[in-house]
């Protein structure tokens, strides 16, 4: 019933992407707090990435971080290290964990894990206030993680 | 009335805001009306263990948010304190009584809101200034109580407020409300829902840092209630609590619940030290 349930999410949330390869948000593994392989089974898109990263009740990343390639979308926070230049500081597989659960590379961090389904205090609907109905869909998609990978890797000094 | 520029930089710094959000002027000071020194900056009370200094919410706004509460003629809340001065003398309930009826005028209140919440001994109950409110209404008055959030009660404590502004705030912690103000500080440090954060990632953490277009304040509630020009009325401290506790994905607790006096009762504390300043302005 779970499994048919997770396939359900991905067919609704992937639009279309959901692969026999993707990785379920409790079956990653995490290896110094990288991950080696693709969550989604495919290849990231940069571009799609790029609207991730700057879109609210998406990664909304720029809430904490400023990204000088990005400035054109308003109002970045200062919470986080920019990410000018992060391909050169991280692999792609560090990358991976950081933006999946930033919390197995930074501990007790206040960067959201993007892709984890339970293991929360109090877990609501949303920014409903009310209470979750079973485990809670991953902020990210395995595919929008591969996503913004794709688009982190594009940032050079 | 004219809009009085304490700190002579604010006029300045006007001109560098265009599309930045909420530069605010951090050295500023606040005298309100050119008569109530407002203490926005002190030393942190003892029991903090992080912070060495406790600011106002004020000092974080923008230079225009600031500006409207330096004066009450500019400070929209002041309007909702004039209705519940209406409120303080109409007699309502079985009793036939009003406020007045028992504690005269409003200035009779001044001071009051420094100490709460407080602990009452007869009842033996921790009591927030909105609990003693409706224990007045249904004990005294024999009227309905007014609902936790809602207007006539946020009103009411603007009123109760306004009159103890530039009063430190003096929350005891000790004591028969020791407990509870534990549990409030367990509260304040949990990181709930699925963002996984607490009041003190945001608040303690990353005061002073933008948080996208907002600028995190210290998250103090010695003015409230806050009159917020996003929503263009006054809110109470409960109602904040919930936005805060929602925007971290998480479900809140009620206001008026167990949960958010105790919550309540712990971030007053913080700002033990600072002045009343409520009803205040914020965006
Ligand atoms: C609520 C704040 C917050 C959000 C939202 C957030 N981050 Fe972070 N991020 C941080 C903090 C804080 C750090 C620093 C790590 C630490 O805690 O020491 C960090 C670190 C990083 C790093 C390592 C940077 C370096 O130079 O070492 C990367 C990469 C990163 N974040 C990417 C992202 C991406 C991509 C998103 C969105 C999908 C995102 N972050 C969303 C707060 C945030
Ligand atoms: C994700 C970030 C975040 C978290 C977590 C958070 N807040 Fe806030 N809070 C804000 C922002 C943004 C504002 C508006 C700007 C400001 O005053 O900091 C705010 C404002 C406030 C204010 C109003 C301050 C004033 O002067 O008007 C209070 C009080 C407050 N928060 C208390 C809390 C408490 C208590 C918690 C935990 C239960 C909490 N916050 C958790 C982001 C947060």
């Amino acid at each position: 019933m779970k499994r048919i349930l997770i396939a359900m999410a991905w067919t609704a949330a992937g639009a279309g992407l959901v692969s026999a390869e993707t990785v379920d948000p409790t079956a990653v593994m995490y290896k110094e707090g990288a991950v080696e392989q693709s969550l989604s089974g495919a290849t990231g898109d940069a571009a799609a990435g790029k609207i991730v990263m700057t879109t609210r009740g998406q990664g909304n990343c720029i809430a904490c971080h400023e990204v000088t390639e990005l400035l054109n979308s308003p109002f970045h926070g200062e919470i986080g290290p920019t990410l000018d230049g992060v391909s050169e500081r991280w692999s792609e597989a560090e990358l991976r964990g950081i933006v999946a659960n930033a919390k197995m590379t930074f501990e007790d961090t206040m960067m959201p894990a993007f892709y984890k389904t339970k293991g929360y205090i109090r877990p609501g609907k949303a920014f409903t206030g009310k209470a979750a109905e079973g485990d809670l869909p991953p902020l990210l998609t395995a595919q929008q993680i591969e996503d913004v990978v794709a688009y982190l890797l594009t940032l050079k000094e | 009335m004219g809009i009085k520029i304490v700190h002579p930089m604010a006029a300045v710094a006007m001109f560098a805001l265009a599309a930045t959000p909420a530069i605010s002027d951090e050295n500023a000071n606040l005298v309100v009306n050119d008569e109530i020194n407002i203490t926005v900056r002190a030393a942190a009370p003892a029991h903090m263990e992080n912070v060495s200094e406790v600011l106002s919410g004020w000092l974080f706004r923008a230079d225009e948010t600031q500006q409207f509460q330096m004066d009450d003629f500019d400070n929209p809340g002041m309007i909702w304190v004039d209705k519940a001065v209406a409120s303080w003398g109409k007699a309502e309930g079985s009793e036939g009584k009003s406020c007045a009826s028992c504690h005269d005028d409003p200035d009779s209140m001044a001071g009051v809101k420094a100490v709460y919440p407080k602990w009452n001994e007869t009842a033996g109950e921790l009591r927030t200034l909105e609990l003693q409110i409706n224990d007045c209404r249904e004990n005294r008055m024999g009227a309905e109580p007014w609902k936790y959030t809602g207007g006539d009660m946020v009103n009411m404590t603007a009123l109760i407020a306004s009159v103890s502004r530039g009063m430190p705030v003096n929350v005891a912690i000790d004591g028969p409300v020791q407990s509870t103000w534990e549990q409030g500080k367990e509260l304040y440090y949990t990181r709930t829902g699925q963002l996984e954060m607490s009041c003190a990632n945001c608040h303690e953490d990353n005061y002073g840092n933008m948080i996208r277009a907002d600028h995190l304040s210290q998250g103090q509630i010695n003015g409230f209630p806050v009159y917020r020009l996003k929503n263009a009325k006054l809110n109470s401290v409960h109602s904040r609590f919930k936005g805060c506790v929602r925007d971290t994905r998480a479900e809140t607790y009620k206001p008026g619940s167990a949960e958010f006096i105790a919550l309540e009762l712990y971030v007053a504390s913080r700002g033990n030290g600072l002045s009343v300043e409520g009803p205040s302005v914020r965006n």
